[in-house]
């Protein structure tokens, strides 16, 4: 009967799962703007896909790779600042999605469900694709992820040691993109770069090694999923926001515990 | 002997501004070569080109066939958000755990092995990057400021271990070197770098060489040779006419005791007598 719940639930632990080695890359190499500007420029996506009719899974896909491609370009130019390039891109491309799906003819959109997630009205198909895309992203980092860490720590050396450090890292860059499409639904897109870095800084202070950060993180984000929906059930507030809420509370918890152990 | 590597009339710029003109270099097994100039003489691309992340504009690169490099960057700034333990560091570079312990032991941190990174003082992380890059069996190391964040008994430690590996090793050394004092003791040549060589031989040929002394004063020559005079009891200076040359005549590598410290210069130090 709360078969919606159900599919809600399966929809943001796909997500969860995937935020916690996501994330902790994220927070390593301090892309969290970059994904950040990833999320605004989904908006776009959703605008753009309606304009021609496409999935939005794949418009939203489209748009964030075109905008981490204009990133490569800028950054190789060394003009700006890479945080002055990316607020430029971010903003622009959150403001550019707004107004164009204001002009879409005959569109009615929700924008509080774009903006802050809708995650119970998501459909069978839907859980299907984002446990799917879950899947191949996972596949992804497990396969990268020595190379990953490689040049988190230290690009040049992984370079000498024979990583090829340009094309992972524009698959680092691809996979986030994924991440952000999928995770549109569940908390929305000002709110995707929380759900990613907010465990895995709650991860970082019991985790020894960073395979343990990325496990740790993905049970708390599945566990303020769990929550985020719990808490929305009895207090009818909206999902999304509820979610981080939940996954903010934890680094606060987790704050005043290593406090007291110290 | 032939060459790890040879360099022969490398230019490289950026931006239409040469940062490198005309460079020769050549790097043999067992001998370790100093890098030193002042900043933005080029040291950095100059060691990229060796290490091959940067191609040059002009000239010719020739690396032997048999080359491994081993490399020790100048900084590691790891994120403390990134839980690493010193094993996993070094499993990088070869995922061979006994070795791991091997070359942590041969560097003098073997007890560090499942410490966190981030906890790491100066000297050990240049001991751990020491070791990373010993784990690739290397026959030419590339050392950029090896002893950067050290205090000075640390550095003496580092340049007499680094002249150990060679030993040992029998591998080419590059090394990127400010600290003039110390470096000079512990290498066999030097590259006195300002975008292009602007002179290279022995450290006692270099210290002397007009150009050096233009680019780092002759006071920092002095230093590098440590007694260009030699104090009595009662700090007076007895043979201040004493050239710029080295007085004991000995090559400084052979005298690890010996390494000048800049306050030997200065003050009336017993053992100067």
């Amino acid at each position: 009967m709360y078969d919606f719940l159900y599919l809600a639930l399966m929809a943001g632990l796909g997500v969860a799962i995937i935020a916690g080695p996501m994330g902790s890359l994220v927070v390593w190499q301090r892309m969290a703007y970059f994904g950040e500007t990833l999320a605004h420029g989904a908006l776009l996506g959703i605008a753009l896909g309606m304009w021609f009719s496409w999935s939005n899974s794949v418009a939203v896909v489209i748009v964030c790779l075109l905008i981490a491609g204009v990133l490569i370009v800028f950054e190789r130019q060394r003009l700006l600042a890479t945080d002055t390039l990316l607020g430029i891109l971010s903003h622009g491309s959150l403001a550019l999605g707004l107004v164009a799906l204001t002009l879409i003819p005959g569109a009615r959109t929700d924008m509080e469900a774009l903006l802050f997630g809708d995650i119970l009205t998501v459909t069978m198909a839907e859980v299907g694709v984002v446990w799917l895309m879950a899947a191949c992203v996972l596949f992804a980092l497990w396969r990268l992820w020595p190379s990953l860490l490689a040049i988190t720590v230290h690009e040049d050396l992984a370079r000498v040691e024979g990583v090829r450090v340009d094309a992972v890292k524009a698959v680092l860059k691809l996979l986030l993109a994924l991440v952000v499409a999928i995770s549109m639904k569940v908390v929305g897109v000002l709110l995707i770069t929380a759900l990613l870095i907010i465990p895995s800084a709650s991860a970082r202070h019991f985790a020894k090694t960073p395979e343990q950060m990325a496990m740790l993180a993905s049970m708390l984000a599945m566990l303020a999923v769990c929550a985020g929906l719990g808490a929305s059930w009895w207090l009818n507030t909206p999902v999304g926001p509820s979610i981080v809420v939940n996954a903010s509370l934890f680094f606060v918890l987790v704050l005043l515990f290593r406090g007291r152990g110290q | 002997m032939t060459a790890l590597i040879e360099l022969q009339g490398t230019g490289k710029s950026f931006a239409n501004r040469a940062v490198l003109q005309a460079v020769d270099l050549s790097l043999v097994p067992g001998r370790i070569v100093t890098l030193i100039g002042p900043n933005g003489a080029g040291k950095t691309t100059l060691v990229k080109i060796v290490l091959g992340l940067l191609q040059p504009d002009s000239g010719r690169v020739q690396r032997s066939v048999q080359l491994r490099v081993g490399y020790m960057p100048q900084k590691l700034h790891i994120d403390p958000t990134l839980p690493l333990q010193v094993e996993r560091f070094l499993q990088f570079a070869n995922t061979n755990s006994a070795e791991c312990s091997a070359a942590l032991e041969r560097v003098g941190i073997a007890h560090l092995i499942k410490q966190p990174v981030s906890g790491l003082s100066g000297g050990e992380v240049q001991r751990m990057l020491l070791a990373r890059a010993l784990l690739r069996k290397p026959n030419l190391l590339v050392l950029d400021e090896p002893v950067q964040g050290v205090d000075v008994t640390g550095q003496q430690a580092l340049y007499q271990l680094i002249g150990e590996l060679r030993d040992e090793l029998n591998c080419g050394i590059l090394m990127v070197s400010h600290d003039l004092h110390l470096v000079m003791a512990a290498t066999d040549e030097v590259v006195c770098l300002n975008q292009h060589v602007c002179c290279h031989g022995t450290p006692q040929q270099v210290s002397v060489d007009p150009e050096f002394v233009a680019l780092f004063g002759a006071k920092t020559a002095l230093y590098t040779h440590r007694h260009d005079h030699e104090h009595d009891l009662h700090s007076g200076i007895v043979n201040p006419s004493a050239s710029v040359s080295c007085n004991h005549g000995s090559e400084p590598q052979n005298l690890p005791g010996e390494r000048a410290r800049p306050s030997d210069s200065k003050g009336g130090s017993e053992s100067d007598v």
